[in-house]
């Protein structure tokens, strides 16, 4: 049942690479690693408890730490680089942007 | 009494794995970045909660393997919709474009 749940994630995760290759904006890749770090938070939860090491819980903790973390950083990051676009916005009339 | 447990614990991890191949394919399908969105953070809250639910039941005995599974589980669900909403700010603030049907 475990390798089952293994191989599931492992497709998602899947998924999401191929998501973050093809993505044509940044922003759909930051989406996809985001999404296949907590994939991996999952997979270690899994395999975890299929290898009946219950400390792997403590790893997928740190890594659902460190995964919220790294999307906030890049976020961060990418938003100074990358100049909003203010007159398109005004344009359409978006309230706040 | 201990084949109660496993069986619900094999119907949550089913679940949570099913929503989490649909995600991801909704993830690689979707044509936007905003629909794309809506798809991985599905699989990021109730996809995962299943599938760690789904865990906690396995060993319903060892309360600390339950503990530690509930702080996962708390933290995913107020991290990843925090991480989604940053990110869609983001976007939008970059004139990313929700996509519209075209007429």
């Amino acid at each position: 049942m475990f390798i089952a749940a293994a191989a599931a994630l492992l497709i998602s995760m899947l998924f999401a690479l191929s998501r973050a290759f093809l993505g044509p904006s940044i922003y759909d890749r930051i989406l996809s690693v985001n999404m296949f770090g907590t994939k991996t938070v999952l997979l270690i939860a899994v395999l975890g408890f299929m290898m009946g090491r219950p400390e792997f819980l403590d790893i997928a903790i740190v890594y659902a730490l460190i995964n919220f973390i790294s999307i906030i950083g890049i976020l961060r990051f990418f938003e100074y680089t990358h100049p909003p676009v203010v007159n398109s916005s005004e344009q359409n009339g978006e309230s706040d942007s | 009494m201990n084949f109660m447990l496993d069986a619900i614990s094999w119907f949550l991890l089913a679940s949570g794995c099913f929503l989490c191949i649909t995600g991801g394919l909704g993830l690689f399908r979707f044509p936007d970045f905003f629909t794309r969105m809506h798809a991985a953070s599905i699989t990021d809250s109730l996809g995962s909660g299943l599938i760690i639910v789904g865990l906690a039941f396995q060993t319903p005995g060892d309360w600390l393997v339950v503990a530690k599974l509930g702080f996962i589980l708390v933290f995913i669900f107020f991290t990843s919709p925090t991480a989604s909403h940053a990110l869609a700010k983001a976007a939008l603030h970059a004139g990313q474009k929700p996509w519209q049907k075209q007429t």
